[in-house]
């Protein structure tokens, strides 16, 4: 009898190493000082902020850097405003398509399809219903009032100032325009380089980030 | 007799055993008569054609509307008992021109949904929205009616699950060692009553003691034990800070593989920020809203065996907490909590990582180092996240140079360097130390 007390004690052991892994806790480290930030790392978990998170909104008044204020308000006035005087102030290039495509694919084809005629994967599965195509002649869309519907969302639709800079919601628009001209079988707008427009507001056409990377890409060469 | 009883006992166990198995295998019927066709019944009574209503109304109306539900505009059923048709018609191929003539219903019910105005639907027929009156007048399908189904769909499939049978299969053996033991006891007895003499084992050295006294073997076995153990420590210390598997236990029960692989959404639909920044950040509960303003409930298809449509409805309400969303007047109440997610993947702070120069420049794939995410009910650490991770990728990913004409000055020269056509991410300078520890 002695032999299964000790076989079952060997047993009790190795069945308490095993359960000890874990999977809904982090596992040990060497040395935790060196894992741990003593800066606020992005998520982590302090006592210096409110409930713990260092997740949180930023102080009021604090703007992003490029971000122009966006001056039309949110209600029926504005959009009209916005349907009939804003303009895309962005040249229509074929990059900026591109652009636009890719971001179109990955914020609006889900409920808007990839032609934008409404048949998007969540309204084909039937999760989200009556999405309208582009070339809707009741709603009959124009530059202004696709930016200013991406930026403040309308109905059952999001906003997506979050998700996107004011220069990609540009580069969407330029996308869904074209895809609207496809539907209409239209041909879509491009623009020439001599287009006045370039000249008028050359700043908007480009993000912060670029002028940055120009400035700093003789350096990065050279390095 | 003893051995009578005892047998008979044995015996009565056995039968009593096959009776339950065959209780067990009986199938279940009569619950298939239900489902009645609702659609067909109400067809009759309204003008309208409901299955062209049903198109028309998903393509047009559902995107404010729902049927029995308060959504962007008020719940449809029984509009028409509320309203006179000719005013319907009116009212859906131009709400506006109504309002503004001041017809005192529509001014009514402008003023009641804070003045959100319904599209114009010129494009609509009389006989259109006939149709889509009549689906929009289909009465909600009884519950009942629902559970039926599930039933039957249930009894239709193999029978009894795994799990029964493996219990079955356990008893059955537990039945068989019992019976041995019984009539092992009864030989014995009927043995000894007959004064049959067993044979005796002859005693032998136990092992332990034939062991110790063979010396090699000893040797021999403190060597494997030694070498053992070794493997074991060693393999125990290289895991440690490795959190590969790593599964918390979210505050909201988020499954990705509903989202992303179901419903096919794009990871930077959520994480947008992994397109522009170090971080791929959990996204801030309006990028949930987005959708989830309109979908308050699960599909019954989207239910799992594991996981209930009530424990999913349940999981989007507890959204709605969290975001403050009233659901009855379809609003912000303004009284948010914080979502407290656990971070699963975290570097240690000796290593910098950025999403965007991986995401936007390099084009990695996200599932690259975050496993099929699309196939996770429960989201856990795919990759070890250790240095031999990184630079392995490193070693074997060449880089993205086309149509970047950053890359262009540094690949010419390279190239010539290391005399490839295609250059590795770490040819490119992905194994400097100072690259990711600085």
């Amino acid at each position: 009898m002695k032999n299964t007390i000790k076989i079952l004690a060997a047993a009790i052991v190795m069945i308490s190493v095993v359960s000890c892994q874990n999977d809904k806790s982090p596992n040990y480290q060497y040395m935790p000082n060196m894992y741990e930030s003593v800066g606020y790392e992005a998520y982590g978990d302090y006592d210096v902020f409110p409930g713990g998170q260092e997740a949180m909104l930023p102080a009021k008044g604090s703007i992003p850097r490029g971000w122009m204020p966006y001056e039309i308000e949110n209600s029926q006035v504005g959009y009209q405003q916005a349907k009939d005087s804003l303009k895309n102030p962005i040249r229509y290039t074929k990059e900026n398509e591109e652009k636009g495509k890719a971001l179109y694919d990955i914020y609006c084809a889900i409920c808007h399809g990839g032609k934008g005629n409404g048949k998007g994967t969540l309204v084909e599965r039937e999760k989200i219903l009556g999405v309208p195509s582009y070339d809707d002649v009741g709603r009959a869309i124009t530059e202004g009032s696709i930016y200013h519907v991406m930026y403040y969302g309308i109905n059952s639709m999001g906003s997506y100032a979050s998700q996107t800079n004011e220069h990609e919601r540009w580069q969407i628009v330029q996308y869904v325009e074209k895809l609207k001209a496809d539907l209409e079988g239209k041909t879509a707008r491009i623009d020439t380089e001599s287009d006045v427009q370039s000249n008028l507001i050359p700043a908007v056409n480009k993000r912060p980030e670029e002028i940055y990377d120009e400035s700093t890409e003789d350096h990065n060469n050279a390095h | 007799m003893k051995q009578v009883k005892h047998r008979n006992s044995a015996s009565k166990i056995l039968i009593l055993g096959t009776v339950f198995l065959f209780t067990l295998f009986n199938p279940v019927f009569g619950q298939e008569e239900v489902v009645a066709d609702t659609a067909v019944a109400t067809e009759a009574s309204s003008g309208g054609d409901v299955a062209k209503g049903e198109e028309l109304f998903k393509s047009l109306c559902a995107a404010c509307h729902k049927r029995y539900k308060k959504m962007t505009g008020p719940a449809l059923f029984g509009v028409t008992e509320r309203r006179d048709t000719e005013w319907l018609y009116s009212w859906i191929k131009n709400s506006a021109a109504m309002i503004a003539s001041g017809d005192a219903d529509a001014v009514a019910i402008y003023e009641e949904y804070n003045k959100t105005a319904m599209n114009a639907f010129p494009q609509l027929s009389n006989a259109d929205i006939d149709d889509i009156l009549a689906y929009v007048m289909v009465p909600k399908a009884e519950p009942v009616a629902a559970v039926g189904a599930t039933a039957v769909a249930a009894t239709d499939g193999s029978g009894v699950s795994s799990d029964v049978l493996l219990a079955i299969l356990a008893l059955v053996f537990l039945m068989l060692v019992v019976i041995l033991f019984l009539v092992n006891n009864t030989l014995k007895r009927f043995a000894e009553a007959n004064n049959i003499e067993l044979p005796v084992q002859e005693e032998r050295t136990p092992i332990w003691k034939a062991f110790v006294q063979n010396q090699f073997l000893v040797l021999v076995s403190a060597i494997f034990l030694l070498l053992a153990s070794g493997y074991f420590v060693y393999g125990y210390f290289m895991q440690v800070g490795v959190d590969q598997g790593y599964a918390p236990i979210q505050p909201i029960h988020y499954s990705h593989k509903i989202h992303a692989g179901d419903n096919k959404i794009e990871c930077k639909y959520c994480h947008s920020s992994a397109r522009v920044s170090k971080h791929s950040g959990i996204p801030s509960l309006n990028v949930c809203m987005n959708c989830h303003k309109s979908i308050s409930e699960v599909a019954d298809a989207t239910a799992t065996e594991d996981y209930s449509k009530e424990f999913y409805d349940g999981e989007i309400q507890k959204l709605y907490k969290a975001v403050g969303w009233d659901e009855e007047s379809q609003s912000y109440t303004g009284e948010t909590e914080p979502v407290k997610w656990v971070r699963i993947h975290n570097l240690p702070d000796f290593a910098y990582f950025n999403h965007s120069q991986h995401v936007s420049v390099a084009g990695v794939e996200c599932q690259k180092c975050h496993g099929p995410v699309e196939e996770m009910e429960i989201m856990y650490q795919h990759a070890p996240l250790t240095m031999g991770w990184c630079i392995n990728c490193h070693r074997e990913t060449n880089v993205k140079v086309a149509d970047n004409e950053y890359y262009e000055k540094i690949h010419k020269q390279l190239s010539k360097k290391y005399g490839v056509d295609q250059l590795t991410a770490a040819q490119m300078g992905g194994l400097e130390c100072g690259k990711c520890h600085y």
